[in-house]
C-alpha cells in the first residue's frame, strides 16, 4: 500500500507548526508498519491531549483520542478485551509522564503488549510553552520566567526501571533509526517504550534560543550518539540512542489467558 | 432451569445482576464499602471467559471499561465516593462519547475520605453533575437484593439502548447487608445487547449519526469500520469539529436522549398511595425505614404512603407531582442534607409542603428516626 | 412464629460475624423464612468491638438493624460494658464467663456458658468455639431446624474440619440442655 493509503487525507495539511518534529514521526510511523505489512483493521491507536495526540486523527485505524493523560489505561481495556489487536500510544512528555506518570509505569509493570511513544519535545506545546517533567534544569518556560528549577526524568531509565521489555530512544533527526526501532517496538511482545526527541521550534526552541526546526534538529544530530559508542566514553554529556532493552517476559494477556483457564479448571 | 436462591450481600447481588446481563469485564480499585464487588468478580469473571484487572486507580479503572466496551464488550466498574470523584472526567468522555458503561459507587460519608465504613447518599447531586460540562445521565437505586439485581440487569440494559453511561447509586447499609436473592433462570428477564450497524465493509459507516429512534448503531474497534472517538465536540464520523451548528447539534442529542425519555426511564415502586395524607419520598436503604414506618402505621390506620425512587436521575418530576398530588405532607427521607428533598421540592405544586427526615451521622436512619420527624411535620410536637 | 431478633458482639476474630451468617444463612436456604444478617463494619472488625445484627421472621423485613435485640451475645467485657443495656426486657444474655464478668443484674435470662472451656476441654481447637457458640444459641431459641444448620455448615466445610464443626455444634447444643425439643434426627 502506498503511505496515502493509512492516512486520512482531507484532514491534511496537519496543525502542527511549521518546523515542529511531530510530522516526521506520523511520516515514520506509518513507514514502519507499512514495512510490517500490518492490516488496518488491525491497528487501534490511542492518544491523549496535546499536540502529539492529534496524531491519531490522521492515520485510517481505529482511533480513540482520549483524555489527558490516560491513553495507556484506555488501551488496556482495548487489548485486554480484544489482545489480538495492534496498540500503538503516541503520547507527548508531559502527557505520559507528568499527568500520565502513573499509569506509565503500571503499564509498564503489567508487561501488556503495547508499543507506547512518547514524543518528546519537552514543553506543553497545546498550552503554550509551559515547562514539562522533561524540559530539564535550568531551562526556559512560559511557567518558568526565572529558569526551571525542575529536574527531568530520564526515560529510558524510567522505563527499565519499571518493567518495559522492550526500551528504545531516537530522534526526528535519525529517521532510519526510527523506522528500525518503531518496527521493532510494534513487533516487540510485550510492554515497549519509545522516545522519540522531537523539536518544538514555536515554544521550547524560541524560549530557549534553540533556532528553527532544522538548527534543532542539527542538534540531535551533534548531540546524540548510539549506545556505548566511543563518542559516549569520550564526552559524557552525549544522549544515547538505540535499543537499550529488549527481552522476552510473560505478556499480561497471556498471563490471563491462563488465568482463565485455571478458573474454568476449577 | 430452576431460579437460583442465594444467601448474599447487596454487593454481590450487584454482581450476580452484572453477570446476568452479561457482563465481559470489569476494571477496579479496592475501596470500602465497594471492594466485595470487585472480589467477588475477580473469581467469577474468567469462569465464564470474561475479563478483571485492578488497575492502578480509578482514574484508569474508569478509562479501562470505556476502552473495552469499545470492542464491543459489556462493561462495569465499582468504586465508592473518593474514587467516583476521581472517575469523574472519565465519565465526562463515556457522555461525550456515547460508550455504553454501568458505573456502581456504594455510597459513603463524604466529602473527602469522609468516613468509609458507614453509610451516606451525598452522592446523588454528584451523579447528576459531578463531571462538568452540561449533559445528562442516567443514575439508578435500590433497597432490597432483588431490586439490586434488577436494577443492575436495568442499568446493563439502559446503558445500552441510549449508549450512555449508567450510574448505580448503592450505600453501605444495603451494599453489606446479607439477605435472600432469587436469581432467574436465564431468558427470564429481557436483556437488551448492543445494537450494531448493517452497513457492510466498504459502505461508509457514521458513528455518531442517530437512527431515527435516537440510537446509534455501533461498530466493535477491530472491525471492519474505522472510525475516530473523541471527547471533542465531534461530527457524524467522529471528527473534531468546532462547527456552531455541530456543536449545538451533538450537546441537544446528549441531553435530549435522556431528558426525552424521563418516563421511560422512571423506575419506582409505590406502597399505599391510593388514599395516603402524608406520602415518604424515599430511595436506596432509607426507604428500608420509611416503608418500616408505613407498613407499621398502615395496622393502626394511619394514612401513610411511601414514594420508593428507583430512578434518580433523570429525575421522575410528572411522576413525583402527580403522585403526591392529594398528599397533605411530603416527607422525603434521605441521608444527606437535602439533595432530592430539593427535587422533589421544585417537582410538586407546593413545596411548602415537602419535609425532610435524614440523618448525616453516619448512622442509618431508623424507623423511630423517622417517627420523631414526622411528629412534628404533622403538628405534634416531639 | 414471631421475629427474633439477635445481636452478636465480641471481638475481631473470635467468629460472631461468621456465627451470624450460618445462622440467618440456614434460615434463608434451608428453612425456607426470612432473614437478614448486617455487621458494624470498619477498622473495629479487625480486632476491636465487633458486632453482627440478624433478624429472622416470616414476615417480609424492611429494616434490617437491631436496636433493641431478643437474644444478645457478649464475648468480650468489651462489647457486655457497650452493649448490655441494649437488650429487650426478658431477652436471652448469653456470655462465656471467661471473658465476662457480670457487673449488674438485667432483666433478662441470663446464661452463662462455659463455651471457651468446653471446646478446649473436649475438642482442643478454639477456633470451632463459634460453631459451639451456635449451637447454644440453637438450643436456647430453636430459631431454625437444627439440619438446616448443619447444611449451612457443609456449605462451608467438608471431611474432618466439618466433622470438628459438627461435634461442636451438638456441644454447644448440650450445654443449654441438650436436644429437649430439638429434632435432631430429622435430617
Amino acid at each position: 500500500m502506498a503511505i496515502k493509503d493509512y492516512i486520512r487525507e482531507r484532514f491534511f495539511p496537519h496543525m502542527w507548526c511549521p518546523g515542529c518534529g511531530h510530522g516526521i514521526i506520523l511520516n515514520n510511523l506509518l513507514r514502519a508498519i507499512e514495512n510490517l505489512g500490518l492490516k488496518k483493521n488491525n491497528i487501534v491507536m490511542v492518544s491523549g491531549i496535546g499536540c502529539s495526540a492529534r496524531i491519531s486523527g490522521y492515520v485510517d485505524f481505529h482511533t480513540l483520542h482520549t483524555i489527558h493523560g490516560r491513553a495507556l489505561a484506555f488501551a488496556t481495556g482495548v487489548k485486554m478485551s480484544r489482545p489480538e489487536l495492534n496498540l500503538i500510544v503516541p503520547m507527548g512528555d508531559g502527557d505520559a509522564l507528568a499527568i500520565g506518570g502513573n499509569h506509565f509505569i503500571h503499564a509498564a509493570r503489567r508487561n501488556i503488549n503495547m508499543t507506547a511513544i512518547v514524543m518528546n519535545n519537552r514543553i506543553y506545546g497545546m498550552t503554550g510553552g509551559q515547562y514539562s517533567p522533561l524540559s530539564g534544569y535550568g531551562t526556559s518556560a512560559t511557567t518558568a520566567p526565572y529558569t526551571n528549577i525542575d529536574h527531568d526524568f530520564d526515560v529510558v531509565q524510567l522505563s527499565v526501571a519499571a518493567g518495559a521489555t522492550f526500551v528504545g530512544r531516537t530522534t526526528t533527526y535519525h529517521v532510519q533509526q526510527m523506522v528500525d526501532i518503531l518496527q521493532k517496538a510494534i513487533t516487540h511482545h510485550g510492554f515497549s517504550v519509545v522516545e522519540i526527541l522531537t523539536q518544538c521550534p514555536t515554544y521550547f526552541g524560541r524560549k530557549n534560543n534553540a533556532g528553527d526546526g532544522v538548527e534543532m534538529m542539527k542538534l540531535y544530530k551533534d548531540n546524540t550518539t548510539s549506545i556505548g559508542s566511543k563518542k559516549k566514553q569520550e564526552n559524557p554529556d552525549l544522549i544515547e540512542r538505540g535499543i537499550f532493552v529488549q527481552k522476552e517476559l510473560p505478556e499480561y494477556c497471556d498471563e490471563y489467558k491462563n488465568i482463565i483457564a485455571r478458573a474454568k479448571g476449577k | 432451569m430452576e431460579k437460583s436462591v442465594k444467601f448474599v450481600q447487596g454487593n454481590e447481588a450487584c454482581v450476580e445482576g452484572a453477570l446476568y446481563a452479561g457482563l465481559d469485564f470489569f476494571a477496579g480499585y479496592p475501596i470500602t464499602p465497594s471492594t466485595e464487588i470487585a472480589e467477588s468478580l475477580s473469581f467469577r469473571l474468567p469462569k465464564k471467559g470474561g475479563k478483571f484487572i485492578q488497575m492502578e486507580d480509578e482514574i484508569s479503572s474508569m478509562c479501562a471499561i470505556i476502552g473495552a466496551s469499545l470492542t464491543g464488550s459489556k462493561v462495569m466498574t465499582a468504586t465508592s465516593g473518593p474514587g467516583f470523584s476521581l472517575m469523574q472526567e472519565s465519565l465526562g468522555y463515556a457522555v461525550m462519547a456515547e460508550i455504553p458503561c454501568v458505573i456502581v459507587n456504594v455510597q459513603r460519608g463524604g466529602p473527602s475520605t469522609g468516613i468509609p465504613t458507614h453509610i451516606s447518599q451525598g452522592d446523588v447531586m454528584q451523579a447528576r453533575w459531578g463531571t462538568h460540562g452540561d449533559h445528562s445521565i442516567v443514575a439508578m437505586t435500590a433497597s432490597t437484593h432483588q431490586d439490586v439485581f434488577d436494577i443492575t440487569v436495568d442499568a446493563f440494559n439502559i446503558s445500552e439502548t441510549y449508549r450512555t453511561p449508567v450510574i448505580l447509586l448503592l450505600d453501605e447499609v444495603v451494599g453489606h447487608l446479607r439477605e435472600r436473592l432469587d436469581v432467574p433462570p436465564p431468558g427470564d428477564i429481557p436483556l437488551i445487547e448492543r445494537l450494531r450497524t448493517s452497513c457492510s465493509e466498504g459502505i461508509d459507516y457514521h458513528p455518531y449519526l442517530p437512527r431515527e429512534d435516537g440510537r446509534l448503531p455501533m461498530s466493535d474497534f477491530g472491525g471492519v469500520h474505522r472510525f475516530n472517538v473523541t471527547g471533542l465536540y465531534h461530527d457524524m464520523w467522529g471528527f473534531p469539529s468546532d462547527n456552531p451548528g455541530v456543536v449545538q447539534g451533538l450537546i441537544r442529542h446528549l441531553v435530549d436522549k435522556i431528558q426525552n425519555n424521563v418516563n421511560l426511564l422512571a423506575r419506582y415502586k409505590e406502597y399505599h398511595l391510593e388514599d395516603a395524607e402524608c406520602i415518604m419520598v424515599s430511595y436506596g436503604a432509607s426507604a428500608r425505614s420509611a416503608l418500616h414506618v408505613v407498613e407499621s402505621r398502615r395496622v393502626r390506620g394511619e394514612k401513610l404512603g411511601l414514594l420508593e425512587l428507583q430512578t434518580l436521575w433523570p429525575f421522575p418530576e410528572q411522576i413525583v407531582r402527580e403522585k403526591c398530588r392529594n398528599a397533605k405532607h411530603i416527607l422525603v427521607v434521605e441521608m444527606n442534607t437535602g439533595q432530592v428533598m430539593e427535587m422533589v421540592k421544585s417537582s410538586v405544586d407546593d413545596p411548602g409542603k415537602v419535609f425532610l427526615a435524614n440523618k448525616v451521622d453516619g448512622i442509618f436512619i431508623s424507623p423511630t428516626d423517622i417517627r420523631n420527624i414526622l411528629r412534628v411535620v404533622q403538628g405534634k410536637g416531639v | 412464629m414471631e421475629k427474633c431478633r439477635l445481636v452478636f458482639s465480641g471481638s475481631g476474630g473470635q467468629g460472631v460475624i461468621t456465627t451470624a451468617i450460618i445462622l440467618a444463612e440456614a434460615a434463608v436456604l434451608f428453612d425456607k423464612i426470612k432473614a437478614v444478617q448486617s455487621q458494624s463494619y470498619g477498622p473495629e472488625a479487625r480486632g476491636g468491638a465487633t458486632r453482627s445484627d440478624v433478624i429472622i421472621s416470616d414476615q417480609q423485613i424492611n429494616f434490617p438493624k437491631v436496636p433493641q435485640p431478643n437474644v444478645l451475645v457478649c464475648l468480650t467485657q468489651l462489647a457486655y460494658n457497650k452493649f448490655s443495656t441494649i437488650i429487650r426486657p426478658g431477652g436471652i444474655l448469653i456470655t462465656d464467663p471467661k471473658y465476662v464478668v457480670i457487673e449488674s443484674k438485667l432483666a433478662a435470662r441470663h446464661h452463662e456458658i462455659p463455651i471457651y472451656k468446653s471446646v478446649m476441654d473436649q475438642i482442643g481447637l478454639p477456633i470451632v468455639c463459634s460453631t459451639c457458640l451456635l449451637g447454644s444459641v440453637l438450643g436456647l431459641t430453636k430459631v431454625v431446624q437444627y439440619k438446616s444448620i448443619v447444611k449451612s455448615l457443609k456449605l462451608r466445610f467438608s471431611g474432618k474440619i466439618l466433622e470438628t464443626n459438627l461435634k461442636s455444634l451438638d456441644l454447644g447444643v448440650g450445654l443449654v440442655g441438650g436436644f429437649e425439643g430439638i429434632d435432631k434426627l430429622a435430617m
